[in-house]
């Protein structure tokens, strides 16, 4: 009876209207109609639209794994890296054929992601310090790959990788529909299994979560995995739009992910958030630097001093909401 | 009774020794690999090159230590100096010495926005400070209009490149910079109420200290420390360079006070430390250059030894 009674006020809380999860899309929304209102047909193109989803997906991979990594009370920096690793691997492998073009950046990521895992998981080291290190590490070994930098992997037009990275489905292209299918595994795995609920328990309190029994080194372990395996994803996609594979890309890029998931009302502070409010994160990034292209006036400096601005802007906001709901 | 300090097994013994004094026997141990390696490392010129190519990293770090003693971080230093160096040719025209206390000032409103968000409205120290990372690098290139500006002022020149009794200004400003902070953290109520706020920020509000006021000092300094980095680089180039002064400085200036024994958690600090800590990492890139090895090299061995620092100093408090 008590069981059923807590499980019922629990359903209606998750329900309960959360004005500090629902900002994101409720800004993208009014961000999409102004820009629709604004530019008419220039922004709201199906081919601009088509362009702001294709930008918006590799940084989506990448988002919807720092989304586990933050709410287990984490966080990865080396993602950047990793990407241009990623992305090197995948040009370097290409010359065997699309099979090893995959699989050799996906395998080194999972190995990246499993030893910082484990030096944060097992080790206990502070994930900051980790991921800085892997930061340095990967960055180091795209440049080898590459011998340091005065090699370009070319990936052959003819291979399947580069057609089927190319092509495109309803209007999208690829990598745009294997991001949503990576979402929406990610979204099942966090919300609907045992290991999504560990992950929410060890960000919310380690000890209590150690207490319970669960497996918290083996779990903090694996969304470090995770993390560095879809970054490698998005490196092959890259790789396969681009043709090739730079060790100069993604700097900076683990801090637009941090950016996207915290404007999606996740807290830093690990225990909560979402990952259709990261959707909604990437989204708004991605949407506002597309906008600010369409005024011709503005250069595109000004893109990082609005991102930068409206990340501030929406952390306060929600932080001023979740207050007043706290009360 | 036993001493427990001879019930210790030898190993941990080991272990307390080398997070004291590691940074500084792995500094000696390259010293002494590069004096009997590397032809030409002993000479001056090469020192003075080494100790000039530090200075701005070592300056910033020491203010990122501040920062990190109170349980917060800066990312927004590159971006800081990114700024300056956009302001400092807009503003020669009024004099030299208007153009560097502009360019300081911004660095010290970049800190004063930095710790009243931090301190005022409770964010994030990582995230204020990376909004101000994204906007202050945009900022600097939007005033620069991304360019490139050459800069030909004796002042300026003398600053970045003159040296005294045959050590550049650059490096004595660092030492200097490091004594202060060291004073001020080891000497003054200022760095008990530091060590206080980053070691338990509820006990140190309910004893009463003016906790806030700390942060917003704290990043303050960190910004105008970062200001002053900006200004010695742009004055050393003889250009303003917005879009590549700086960059990811930040990192580096977190991996000095890190492998320098400073940990994350807060309340604890070294500032001697963190200046070693940027020379061991300015000596491994110098070493593996002028051993003909790969840039890639330097970057692996930089993450080995951070991993092997952090994970030495594990024992002392939370790690």
């Amino acid at each position: 009876m008590t069981m059923v009674a807590a499980r019922a006020e629990v359903s209606t809380r998750e329900l309960r209207w959360r004005p500090d999860r629902a900002g994101a899309p409720i800004v993208l929304a009014l961000v999409l109609i102004g820009g629709s209102l604004v530019f008419g047909d220039s922004f709201a193109s199906g081919q601009n639209l088509g362009n702001i989803a294709l930008d918006s997906s590799y940084l989506l991979l990448i988002a919807t794994g720092m989304t586990f990594v933050i709410i287990s009370g984490g966080i990865d920096l080396s993602v950047g890296s990793l990407l241009a690793l990623a992305g090197v691997l995948t040009a370097y492998g290409a010359q065997w054929g699309s099979a090893v073009a995959v699989a050799l950046p996906l395998v080194v990521c999972a190995v990246f992601g499993l030893v910082n895992g484990l030096l944060i998981g097992r080790a206990k080291i502070a994930p900051f310090i980790v991921t800085l290190a892997a930061l340095l590490f990967a960055r180091g070994c795209a440049f080898a790959v590459s011998s340091e930098g005065n090699t370009v992997h070319i990936i052959p037009a003819d291979l399947l990788l580069t057609r089927l990275g190319q092509a495109g489905w309803l209007g999208l292209h690829a990598p745009v529909w294997i991001a949503l299918a990576a979402f929406g595994l990610g979204w099942l795995l966090l919300n609907r299994t045992r290991f999504g609920q560990a992950v929410f328990a060890i960000g919310g309190s380690q000890e209590a979560t150690e207490l319970m029994g669960l497996p918290v080194a083996r779990v903090r372990t694996l969304v470090y995995v995770l993390s560095a395996v879809l970054t490698g994803v998005a490196g092959v996609l890259i790789a396969a739009q681009t043709s090739s594979g730079l060790p100069t890309i993604g700097e900076g890029r683990e801090l637009e992910a941090i950016a996207a998931v915290v404007i999606g009302g996740t807290l830093l502070t690990g225990g909560a958030g979402s990952l259709s409010g990261t959707l909604a994160g990437v989204l708004l990034l991605k949407v506002i630097q597309n906008l600010i292209n369409q005024v011709g006036t503005l250069t595109s400096y000004y893109q990082q001093v609005v991102s930068g601005t409206f990340l501030i802007v929406v952390v306060l906001v929600q932080s001023r909401l979740a207050r007043r709901r706290r009360r | 009774m036993t001493d427990l300090r001879t019930a210790l097994p030898p190993r941990t013994e080991m272990v307390a020794f080398l997070q004291v004094a590691g940074v500084y026997l792995a500094i000696a141990a390259l010293l002494a690999f590069n004096l009997v390696f590397t032809p030409n490392f002993a000479t001056v010129t090469n020192l003075r090159l080494q100790l000039v190519q530090v200075a701005p990293v070592a300056i910033v770090a020491i203010g990122m230590a501040l920062v990190i003693a109170t349980e917060g971080i800066d990312l927004s230093v590159g971006a800081t100096m990114a700024i300056t160096a956009a302001l400092l040719p807009l503003y020669l025209g009024y004099g030299v010495g208007v153009a560097i206390v502009i360019a300081l000032a911004a660095g010290l409103l970049v800190g004063l926005v930095n710790g009243t968000l931090i301190a005022f409205a409770g964010m994030q120290p990582i995230i204020a400070t990376l909004g101000l990372l994204v906007a202050g690098r945009g900022l600097a290139l939007v005033f620069a209009d991304g360019r490139l500006t050459e800069i030909f002022d004796p002042t300026l020149d003398t600053l970045g490149n003159a040296s005294v009794l045959g050590v550049p200004i650059s490096v004595l400003l660092a030492l200097a910079i490091t004594v202060a902070a060291g004073v001020a953290v080891h000497r003054t109520a200022f760095g008990r109420r530091l060590l206080a706020t980053g070691g338990n920020r509820a006990a140190a509000t309910l004893a009463g200290l003016p906790v806030k006021r700390t942060l917003v000092t704290v990043y303050v300094l960190s910004g105008l420390l970062a200001a002053t980095a900006g200004l010695l680089t742009t004055a050393r180039q003889g250009a303003s360079d917005p879009s590549f002064v700086g960059l990811l400085i930040e990192l580096s200036a977190i991996t000095a006070v890190v492998v320098g024994g400073t940990p994350l958690s807060g309340g604890r600090v070294r500032i001697l430390g963190t200046l070693m800590g940027a020379l061991l990492m300015q000596l491994i890139t110098a070493t593996v250059i002028q051993q003909n090895l790969p840039d890639s090299a330097a970057r692996m061995i930089q993450a080995g030894i951070i991993v092997a620092a952090v994970y030495v100093q594990r024992g002392r408090g939370a790690a």
